[in-house]
């Protein structure tokens, strides 16, 4: 029974996202810039 | 990795001024806690990675445009946009919902095939034909009653005004119809079943 209780948990505990996730996050975020005009503002994405 | 010590405040002023380096820093710091706030809420990796995506695009929009403003801290506010995206994908899900094939659930329990096989439509209609031979063996008052009940779907309420019986009447005729069906079934061995 101890050994039951005692052995390592195989699953991962801290949960993380992709990591592809973070890198669009941020490569879109590199390639993002909101330029405001007035009251309106533009999203500008640089390919 | 000196960026570690220094205050989500600071971070986010730094990420607004233009220094990429800052979102990668703040990121990596609440990642855990803000995946795995979503992942409890949806438990799915694939969704929650998703809305994961969509809480930060709309942090990066947010700041990008200036329009951040530090009234209370960085992480309960990020943590309050994917509570929304969350709400947002359960009311989408409502309207559609989505299932997925996992080990303790089949896609197929819920997918199932009413129609019949060609063998199975055969024995129905060769059913139905017997049936149809059976009721007509009944009396005319007897089968007139039973047909109105059955194929037409008319409550005894009705058929009592249209035969002008009472509906005790055309509820015994029923009883006696559908005794006569089953002393005809058993006398010649009928098997009425698909």
């Amino acid at each position: 029974m101890a050994k039951i209780y005692s052995t390592k948990t195989l699953a991962i505990t801290t949960m993380k996202p992709k990591k592809e996730t973070i890198s669009f996050l941020l490569n879109y975020s590199k390639a993002l810039s909101i330029i405001k005009v007035n009251k309106m503002s533009f999203e500008v994405i640089a390919n | 990795m000196a960026y570690l010590q220094i205050t989500d405040a600071i971070l986010v002023k730094k990420y607004v001024e233009g220094d990429e380096n800052a979102l990668n820093v703040l990121i990596n710091k609440h990642q855990s806690k803000i995946f795995g706030f979503i992942y409890s809420k949806i438990s799915d990796r694939d969704i929650s990675n998703d809305i994961f995506q969509d809480t930060f695009i709309k942090v990066i929009k947010t700041l990008k445009s200036k329009s951040y403003n530090e009234e209370g801290k960085f992480l309960p506010w990020v943590m309050r946009i994917a509570h929304n995206l969350i709400i947002d994908h359960y009311r989408r899900n409502k309207k559609m919902p989505m299932f997925r094939e996992t080990e303790e659930f089949s896609i197929f329990s819920i997918m199932s095939d009413d129609s019949l096989t060609i063998e199975n439509e055969i024995i129905q209609n060769q059913v139905e034909i017997d049936l149809r031979k059976i009721i007509e063996e009944l009396p005319d008052d007897q089968k007139e009653v039973l047909m109105m009940r059955m194929y037409q779907d008319m409550s005894f309420k009705e058929i009592s005004e249209i035969t002008g019986v009472s509906i005790n009447t055309a509820l015994g005729r029923m009883r006696y119809a559908l005794m006569n069906m089953r002393k005809v079934i058993e006398k010649h061995q009928i098997i009425l079943t698909n």
